[in-house]
């Protein structure tokens, strides 16, 4: 058996890196110390580099706005971070939305709502329809459309500058993933989810399996949040290729047997079977 | 129901992928709509007030990225960022200067510090000796209104505290002395606003004594009137700027004027009974 | 019948308007409005603020007061209010109002220094005062016990207070807050005139064509008079001149056609200018026939210091270095380049020493002749004067030569009226007195004073600076009707009146309000009183005084209606009813005297300033109190016996002999004055409040208020100040006196207007006045005849040179600073800090100061700085726009707001003669906090 903290680690990696950066950027708004300005949309770096949501800016642009270098320079980093490295990682280890939908998921396990809800279809794709819809409504609105609508901005901004009934929203999220589809927002609806499946689809950190490990628990197929994505576990060894992958490392922790890692993408050896 | 399964069975993969196609398109094409109510409706707040420097309201919207970075340099906590519930633009900063009024900083640091340039720096700056410095006097982000009945000068009684508390006093407020008949010594000082000057930071509408203020604080464009351009001041040279934007345009259309010559002409049946 | 608001207050309003102007209403009209006021009563009142004395109709329902109209009927201001007086219903119920006594105690329930403020019953209270106050006198007499007065205490609390203060302790350490306001207005009209109180009214505003306001901010301090004179402005534009004379741009300005800003203290010399100008260049100016039959010229000495402690005293106390290095000048200074001309009349010049051998003779003067006067005058000429008293650097010299020219022509110009009306700007200055009679001077000399629309009028700032500290003589050294405690003959006045045994009252009258902080500081007074007032907040040099009151073994006992800082120093708070919960009365500045009924029970266990004066006159005999007692330089000699020849027992107590005594019995307490109206003092109240001895307060059974009135009228009848029956007030909006055969007096000494001018058969003008009307003659210098020459109707014209103010910007504190007021507090915003309205208009005191100096010292808008002068520091923000603009080197900071605390920056320097400490000046730094 694993040590608590083994099979808990990159769980307790996540949230580190969640809290800190809303913790880091409530010091800046509240008590003016200012290493993170901002909020998950658009920040400073110790009041130098600037980092911003690629994905608000690409709204903006098709409200027909062009932006100032600055906000444009940190969308870039951002993307680009995200592209080369950290795939979707954005939504296990930054987005504070994460941190309610991991917990609307661990009450339905403690429920066993599995078991016994009724079932409610919705679709994987339903996010990218909802991505494009972004776009398209953002050029037809003039406003950027997601945005205006986000849970997640509601979250982080409610949690760096006031709340308001943005509880109630938050809530409704909630009980959304708990008792209507599992994985309902992050792994069905959420457009910014869908907008880092495409952008993370060719990053270089990965997980990683180890077929000739596998014990075939299928404890990681419980606790991924996108499931779909660990087809060849218990199959076959190989990378996690799928662009849904969040990299959060539930996998890795609960896997008694180390069949699973994160590792690098080999792209040089194209031929080798991963 | 033989007759349904025998036609399921025939359905191609094709077919069956453009009616898929036309499901999904559908459904977001009634999930677009409602959003864009949704949206229309959110965005639609036109009593907000915006920090200094702020585009038009469609522009701003357009660009505001709902980073609050200039709600974290206000150094009065004038600004704040719409939450739900408060029926305003999610996540756009606003100001209520009843509650705090804009202070008016001279370097005003909630518009530098935009990262998409919604706040607008040169629309906040003047050029001094060459270089655009930062010049608060130039904002807009609303103008005064006086409610002029609930506005105890103009029952005489000497308040004023508006004008005192005008940041550009003697020329956003002005004290305007006219007499007062019923007591015949007394004169009332009515305080008028000049949009000119008036950059809305409602320190007056802080200030107004009356229970709810008299004088409050409303964005400009609905604030504001428009004259047209067909008739100007004779008395004022200045006035003629207007005519910058005149078009030549300048046929009139009035329900008087709908048919055409000939078709009034022509008919007048009541008028020949 | 149903109303909207708005028709309800169209008709009401409409209502009370037509009453006001005599119009019968329409029935139905009428109707409707009594039918939307079922329930209220409607009295009149006055507004508890100002000096202005506007005239308000409170509304009362159920026992609280629930509105308040300005009175339509009342003349000053006709309906009018300003923000103050609009607030008046909301100033009363403040969620913090003191409602019981309370004192500082241990875990016992003793009385503790250091203790924590627990609530005590009113008995347990006079047991301490009286405790205390026993001590105190066993210690050092009756000058161990000083008394905060107030300028704002009804007539009645005044004179109570005085009464039991100065008839029956013995003791004339009672001085008012008014000190710190009015002194040198007192001073400079007693001087003058030989009688306090301006010779005009405030009707001068809408007669005259010229209004110069000298260092008054009338727009902001005085709004329904600004309003008035901006209503005279309009009338008539082009022939009515309004100029603002100030250290800053302030709010008249903006009404002013000329606008004259210049270094504090330089209003001495621009009155000289003006002066020089009318004898040199313009002698046809002078109304000989005027002169000659009415006035003679005088001066005093020069060399009389600046009102501080004297060097050893303050190193003995052990003040700083820093604060030595001012304080040394009051023994002695060097004479500076700026003031050295103009005092050539000395024959000093700059780098001499000058030895300040006067100061305890500042009061004296003699009579020179018009040459001298001449003489002196001459160094002041334009060229001279200009070049001190340009007060803004940026303005330049030959344009404000331009302006002070043009300020002389004003006054010069023949058959133009002008009156010059000033406030706190002259009165609270190291020269007060000498800047108050220069006015004088240049009124007198042009022959334009005591005219209607013509002369200078001193503007008070409390609502009852004139009709209690003045009147009532609330002053150390004062008894009513302009009495002083040093003349063997008021005194004797004052003790028929009073019924007392001759040699009762006590000549020593020095105790003013800065010595009774500094007695308290060297350990002479053991037991202070605060009255309706707030001494530790507005007291300059704040620091010693919150020291002493803490640290010295000492009791201070603090009344007051809301805790401040006072009550927080204090070591026994009692609660008092405030203005419309009491039957009072109040004289403004114009001489009118107004009265009101108590409209409302107080809240909690609190009672008027009068009750707990009389409560407190019960704890003493006549054998405590009228022994032999030591005092300044000698004794005052035991009139026990002669008390008791009188029919008095040892054993009576002072609340036997002074206020329940066969006259003030005489008083019934059914009166149909107070029909339908409570009285706490006389009946007892619903509240059954716990009295001073512990049981049910049933009230004194004789009507009080009314009895004190009429006793006090006393000293006034026949001699210039006679004030109307109590019943009179009471039907009428207010009085000016003297009231003679039921007539007010618009403008005394003119025999026109004035009966007690045409009595004296002295032509068109008599300055009756007697005080200060017997002078010797001598030189610019000195005197120079033993023998004094009677002045008997005559008005004085002094010659009073410049001087430097004591501190001066230097290298280190480098700015200037001045304090004052805004509209929307009152004083240390006790009251108006709690009105939401007005705490929301103006929640902080702010730090006016120029952009460019700002700047220079690296601060933004906004910015919190430290305002920091040898005595103290404070922190304020920086303001650069907004109401007063202050030229480079001036910052200006309003001290209503006890978080920014500048009375702790401020010196405590007073003008020699009136006392009156100096708020607008002193030496700061300022840097980033």
């Amino acid at each position: 058996m694993k040590s608590w903290i083994k099979t808990h680690r990159f769980l307790i990696a996540r949230r580190l890196v969640q809290l800190s950066l809303l913790v880091l950027f409530t010091l800046g708004n509240v008590y003016g110390f200012r290493v993170l300005t901002g909020n998950l949309s658009a920040s400073l770096i110790m009041g130098v580099i600037p980092l911003a949501d690629p994905f608000a800016l690409l709204q903006i642009f098709a409200a027909g706005a062009t932006v100032s270098i600055n906000v444009l320079v940190g969308g870039v980093l951002v993307w680009l971070f995200y592209t080369i490295f950290g795939g979707r990682a954005f939504c296990s280890w930054v987005c504070p939305v994460n941190i309610v939908t991991d917990a609307a998921n661990w009450t339905r396990r403690k429920l066993f709502l599995e078991q016994t809800e009724r079932k409610i279809w919705l679709g994987r794709s339903v996010r990218y329809w909802l991505l494009g819809l972004s776009l398209v409504l953002s050029f037809l609105t003039g406003v950027a459309a997601f945005e205006i609508v986000s849970p997640i901005g509601m979250l982080h901004r409610g949690i760096i500058f006031g709340m308001g009934m943005g509880v109630a929203a938050i809530l409704a999220l909630f009980l959304f993933d708990l008792f209507a589809v599992k994985n309902g927002w992050c792994g069905h609806v959420c457009p910014l989810g869908g907008f880092y499946s495409v952008v993370g689809r060719l990053s270089l950190i990965r997980v990683k399996h180890d077929h000739t490990k596998c014990t075939s628990c299928m404890a990681c197929k419980t606790v991924c949040p996108e499931k779909q994505v660990l087809g060849i576990v218990s199959k076959q060894s190989g990378a996690i290729l799928f662009g849904e992958c969040t990299n959060c490392g539930r996998c890795i922790d609960v896997c008694e047997g180390n069949a699973l890692s994160f590792g690098v993408r080999n792209y040089i050896n194209v031929g080798e079977k991963e | 129901m033989s007759q349904l399964n025998h036609e399921k069975a025939t359905i191609t993969e094709r077919r069956r992928f453009l009616s898929l196609m036309a499901q999904s398109v559908g459904l977001s094409a009634l999930g677009g709509l409602v959003w864009t109510g949704y949206i229309e409706e959110a965005k639609a707040s036109p009593l907000i007030l915006r920090p200094p420097g702020a585009l038009y309201e469609n522009d701003f919207m357009r660009l505001c990225i709902k980073c609050g970075q200039c709600v974290e340099a206000c150094p009065y906590d004038t600004l704040r960022l719409a939450v739900p519930g408060e029926n305003k633009p999610l996540g756009t900063p606003f100001f209520i200067p009843r509650e705090i009024p804009c202070h008016m900083c001279t370097d005003i640091p909630c518009v530098p510090v935009c990262p998409t340039g919604a706040l607008n720096k040169s629309s906040v700056s003047s050029i001094k000796e060459g270089k655009e410095k930062l010049d608060i006097f130039k904002a807009k982000m609303g103008l005064a209104v006086v409610d002029t009945e609930s506005c105890i000068a103009f029952w005489g009684i000497q308040c004023d505290a508006c004008y005192r508390a005008c940041p550009v006093m003697d020329s956003a407020i002005k004290l305007e002395y006219r007499r007062n008949t019923r007591t015949g010594k007394h004169a009332y000082l009515i305080p008028i606003v000049s949009s000119d000057t008036c950059t809305g930071c409602g320190l007056c509408e802080r200030a107004c004594v009356t229970e709810k203020a008299a004088i409050h604080v409303l964005p400009n464009e609905v604030a504001q009137g428009k004259l047209g351009a067909h008739y100007i001041k004779g008395w004022e040279k200045a006035d003629e700027k207007r005519l910058e934007n005149v078009s030549q345009e300048v046929t009139t259309h009035t329900k008087r004027s709908e048919k055409k010559v000939e078709d009034y002409l022509n008919s007048g049946e009541d008028l020949f009974k | 019948m149903s109303l909207s608001r708005r028709d309800f207050l169209k008709t009401t309003a409409a209502a009370s308007a037509a009453a006001a102007v005599g119009i019968s209403v329409p029935s139905e009209l009428k109707a409707a409005s009594e039918h939307a006021e079922a329930g209220w009563r409607w009295d009149k009142a006055v507004c508890r603020f100002c000096g202005t004395g506007c005239g308000i109709m409170v509304a009362t329902k159920e026992g609280k007061i629930v509105a308040v109209k300005g009175d339509p009927a009342a003349p000053v201001n006709r309906g009018l209010n300003c923000i103050k007086g609009y607030f008046n219903a909301k100033i009363m119920y403040g969620a913090d109002r003191l409602k019981q006594p309370l004192l500082r105690v241990n875990d016992k329930g003793e009385f503790d220094k250091k203790g924590q403020f627990k609530p005590v019953s009113w008995k347990r209270a006079f047991d301490e005062m009286e405790k205390h106050i026993k001590a105190a006198f066993k210690a050092g007499g009756p000058e161990a016990i000083g008394v905060f007065g107030s300028g704002q205490y009804t007539i009645q609390e005044g004179y109570a207070a005085a009464k039991l203060m100065k008839a029956g302790f013995r003791a004339n350490g009672i001085d008012p807050n008014a000190r710190h306001c009015m002194a040198s207005a007192v001073v400079g009209f007693m001087q003058t005139f030989g009688i306090d109180e301006p010779a005009g009214c405030y009707d001068d505003i809408e007669l005259t064509d010229t209004i110069v306001t000298w260092g008054a901010n009338m727009a902001e301090m005085h709004p329904i008079l600004w309003s008035r004179v901006s209503d005279r402005k309009l009338t008539a534009p082009d022939r009515v001149k309004v100029v603002n004379l100030s250290t800053y741009t302030h709010r008249c300005s903006d009404l002013a056609d000329l606008e004259i800003i210049f270094s504090p203290s330089t209003d001495l010399a621009i009155w000289n200018y003006i002066a020089r100008e009318i004898v040199y260049n313009h002698p046809e100016a002078i109304d000989w026939d005027f002169v000659k039959k009415n006035i003679v010229f005088a001066t005093g000495f020069a060399n009389i210091g600046y009102g501080m402690r004297t060097e050893a005293e303050a190193k003995k106390l052990g003040y700083s270095a820093k604060e030595l290095e001012i304080i040394k000048k009051e023994d002695a200074k060097v004479i500076s380049e700026k003031e050295a001309p103009g005092l050539a009349h000395l024959g000093v010049k700059a780098g001499d020493l000058m030895e300040m051998k006067n100061a305890d003779k500042a009061i004296l003067h003699w009579e020179i002749s018009f040459e001298d006067f001449k003489k002196a005058l001459e160094p002041y000429t334009l060229d001279y004067v200009a070049k001190i008293a340009k007060g803004d650097p940026n303005e330049s010299l030959d344009a404000y030569k331009a302006k002070l020219k043009q300020l002389a022509d004003l006054y010069i110009e023949k058959n133009r009226k002008v009156v010059s009306f000033w406030t706190m700007g002259f009165n609270q200055h190291q020269r007060g007195t000498w800047v108050n009679e220069q006015s004088y001077m240049v009124h007198f000399l042009l022959g334009k004073q005591a005219k209607p629309g013509e002369g200078a009028f001193s503007l008070t700032g409390q609502p009852s600076a004139c009709g209690t500290a003045r009147e009532v003589g609330t002053f150390t050294h004062r008894l009513p009707a302009d009495m002083d405690v040093s003349i063997p003959k008021h005194r004797e006045i004052s003790e028929k009146i009073w019924n007392l045994p001759a040699g009762t009252l006590n000549p020593m009258g020095y105790q003013h309000i800065m010595n009774i902080h500094r007695q308290i500081e060297s350990g002479k007074i053991k037991f202070a009183w605060v009255n309706v007032c707030n001494p530790y907040q507005d007291s300059a040099n704040a620091n010693h005084w919150i020291k002493a009151a803490r640290e010295l073994d000492n009791f201070i006992v603090c009344s007051d209606a809301y805790p401040g800082i006072s009550a927080k120093v204090s070591d026994l708070i009692l609660p008092s009813a405030m203005i419309y919960e009491k039957w009072g009365s109040y004289g403004n500045a114009e001489r009118r005297t107004q009265h009101w009924r108590q409209q409302v029970l107080p809240v909690g266990d609190a009672m008027s300033d009068t009750w707990q004066w009389v409560e407190l006159s019960k704890r003493f005999t006549i054998a405590d109190v009228w022994g032999e007692q030591t005092i300044k330089g000698g004794k005052l000699p035991s009139v026990i016996e002669a008390a008791k020849a009188m029919g008095y027992k040892e054993t009576d107590t002072l609340f036997d002999v002074l206020f329940a005594n066969s006259y003030f019995k005489s008083f019934k307490a059914k009166d149909a004055i107070g029909e339908g109206f409570d009285n706490t003092e006389v009946f007892g109240d619903s509240r059954g409040v716990a009295g001073s001895d512990g049981k049910e307060w049933k009230g004194y059974g004789f009507f009080i208020q009314k009895a004190i009135w009429e006793e006090y009228r006393k000293f006034g009848l026949g001699h210039g100040h006679d004030l109307a029956d109590f019943d009179t007030y009471h039907k009428v909006r207010g009085l000016k006196w003297p009231v003679v055969d039921g007539k007010e007096t618009q403008w005394r000494f003119n025999a026109k207007y004035d009966p007690y001018a045409a009595k004296e058969n002295n032509g068109d003008f008599a300055f009756y006045g007697t005080f200060a009307k017997a002078l010797k003659k001598g030189n610019l210098q000195k005197p120079t005849t033993e023998e004094t020459f009677p002045l008997k109707n005559k008005a004085k014209i002094f010659f009073r040179p410049y001087m430097d103010p004591c501190e001066m910007p230097d290298k280190e504190y480098d700015t200037w600073l001045c304090t004052g007021r805004v509209l929307e507090h009152w004083h240390s915003g006790t009251m108006t800090m709690r009105v939401p309205e007005l705490y929301r208009a103006v929640p902080e005191a702010l730090c006016y100061m120029h952009p460019s100096d700002a700047e220079a010292k690296g601060f933004k808008q906004g910015d919190l700085i430290w305002v920091e002068s040898r005595r103290g520091s404070v922190k304020a923000r920086v303001e650069t726009r907004g109401r007063n603009r202050t030229p480079r080197g001036l910052v200006f900071v309003p001290w209503f707001d006890e978080k920014v605390f500048i009375n702790k920056v401020c010196l405590d320097a007073t003008c020699p003669l009136s006392k009156q400490t100096d708020y607008k000046k002193c030496a700061v730094k300022l840097y980033k906090a």
